[in-house]
């Protein structure tokens, strides 16, 4: 097949228009002037400014605890569920239900939870921000460990049921082991969605200490520091080399599934 | 009195009620409790009154509504539409044809092409945001070229177009996934056979391979659109004080006016908008 040469444009305009933006921040992270649009040369300064900022830290704290008492909560619930929507019942509304907190706008999941802690007179604070980042990232491994479940081979699962095991047992010994990486990948992705969720958390919080997002909303809108070009830096790095290991490691799972 | 035949298939069905239960509880007890039950309530006061200091005094009013239609707000919701769909067809017009070249590379520079695509994707929204303020504003990158040019200084930030940038920037990859795996399951012989009956390069786009994606075309719009919709903080951080979309109105409704109850009939068109949406999608979908 032929294909047009004009095809490259939008495809190339595509990666700049992506990468460029980061480019700038990464560059100007390493600034030694004060201001954050001119570049005057190397220097680590904003580094070592970001490491003395009490805010950044306790938002990085707070966020860790939330996302892993969220990422707890969905990967439990959300495996039940996408077990027992894929083995034990056959309805369409259910599943729809399941995958309604991915689907709707975090705006509406944020009002109903400020909403319905505000009727049970709840006291806001980091477990109400973890309860409601449960809400969604439990969609989301529902949906992961569904389409494992899906292309999975049930031979094993009827064996076991017509050698007398009960759902339980045939779920613990039969179903779990070869569930395990489209858990781990759900739970995975549970926890990035909540690293990086604003929306929610700002609804939810209350007066509590906020995590990293809010933090940095909240510096941004006090105008633009060199600091938060550090920030995006190592946030930066971080994420990329989680989504590279990711993907080497289900490319390893892969090939280990084919021999 | 039972027969050996109807005792048999007993215990598999009580199994099975037995695993319903055990498996789809937890799981449905969290979304009756954390999503129904708070949607209900958002749904049950759009017809109540706002309390004197915030709050919802349950006196039955439809003045939520009425004021829904005054030509203040429906401009906003219309303005709303106007830069989601604005984003959105940007996003297509950009996105499918890079779904379409990386499609067509050669394995591994596909993998690559595609996690290239995602990558900005998982880095901190804000940040994401933040970075055209730091490219846009009076003295940010752009500014400085455009002066070693001879041109500017321009206001480049704080209009419509600056925050479709934003929300381009922030939910492109959204449109590329599902297009590259419509354009991906696509039988490359059926473009071979158009071709050798004459026609050409376009024509077979046209009569082949568009129609064929248009399902991976309407999720990515889907995609695309329903962040952009509701999103209230690119238009505050992109977009100045003018620009205030429906998320900022609710956003604003209940977080500084306490008016909760005109906040959830906001959020009530929000969604009425695009549960609209989502019945064309399902039905356009289906007609493909």
């Amino acid at each position: 097949m032929r294909r047009s040469k004009l095809l490259y444009v939008p495809f190339w305009a595509t990666y700049v228009f992506l990468y460029l933006p980061i480019a700038v921040l990464v560059v100007m992270s390493f600034n030694s002037g004060e201001s954050a649009y001119t570049y005057e040369g190397f220097s680590l300064k904003w580094y070592g400014e970001l490491a003395a900022d009490e805010r950044i830290r306790t938002g990085l704290v707070n966020t860790l605890i939330v996302a892993a008492g969220s990422t707890a909560i969905a990967t439990v619930l959300g495996t039940l569920l996408a077990v027992g929507l894929a083995r034990h019942t056959r309805s369409k509304t259910l599943d729809a239900l399941a995958l309604m907190p991915a689907v709707l706008p975090d705006l509406v999941l944020a009002i109903g939870l400020l909403v319905f802690y505000s009727a049970i007179q709840l006291t806001l604070g980091l477990y109400s921000v973890t309860l409601a980042h449960a809400l969604f990232s439990m969609a989301f491994v529902a949906a992961v460990v569904r389409t494992r479940l899906t292309g999975a081979d049930t031979s094993l699962e009827e064996a076991s049921r017509d050698l007398g095991a009960g759902p339980v047992v045939t779920f613990m010994k039969i179903t779990l082991p070869q569930l395990t990486p489209g858990i781990v990948a759900g739970a995975l992705l549970a926890f990035t969605l909540s690293l990086d969720e604003f929306v929610i958390a700002f609804f939810t919080i209350g007066n509590a200490e906020p995590t990293l997002p809010i933090v940095i909303y909240s510096m941004v809108r006090f105008g633009v520091t060199p600091k938060i070009n550090a920030l995006a830096a190592i946030l930066l790095l971080v994420s990329f080399t989680a989504v590279i290991a990711g993907q080497r490691m289900t490319r390893i799972g892969e090939s280990r599934a084919q021999d | 009195m039972k027969s050996e035949a109807k005792a048999r298939p007993a215990p598999r069905v009580r199994g099975r009620r037995l695993g319903a239960f055990v498996f789809l509880s937890p799981g449905l007890t969290y979304l009756l409790v954390l999503l129904l039950v708070p949607l209900a309530l958002v749904l049950s006061y759009t017809v109540f009154q706002r309390g004197r200091f915030g709050g919802v005094v349950h006196e039955f009013t439809a003045e939520n509504f009425t004021r829904l239609i005054d030509p203040l707000y429906l401009g906003v919701l219309g303005g709303s539409l106007r830069t989601a769909a604005l984003t959105t067809l940007i996003a297509l017009l950009v996105g499918y044809p890079t779904a379409y070249l990386i499609a067509q590379l050669p394995s591994r520079w596909k993998t690559i092409a595609l996690v290239a695509i995602v990558l900005p994707f998982w880095t901190n929204f804000i940040i994401r945001v933040y970075a055209w303020i730091m490219l846009l504003s009076g003295p940010g990158l752009v500014n400085s070229a455009l002066g070693k040019l001879g041109l500017g200084p321009y206001e480049l930030l704080y209009n419509q177009g600056t925050i479709v940038t934003g929300l381009l920037y922030s939910y492109l990859p959204l449109m590329v996934l599902p297009l590259y795996s419509a354009v991906e399951r696509l039988d490359p012989q059926l473009r071979e056979a158009s071709a050798n009956l004459g026609a050409s390069a376009f024509t077979t786009f046209r009569k082949v391979t568009l129609p064929l994606t248009v399902p991976g075309v309407l999720t990515g719009c889907l995609f695309v659109f329903v962040p952009s919709f509701g999103n209230f903080v690119i238009p505050e951080m992109l977009g100045g004080s003018k620009s205030t979309m429906v998320g900022n109105l609710i956003r604003d409704q209940f977080l500084k006016a306490r008016d909760w109850p005109f906040g959830s009939a906001l959020a009530l068109a929000l969604i009425a908008v695009l549960v609209a949406l989502l019945v064309v999608q399902a039905w356009a979908a289906r007609r493909a």
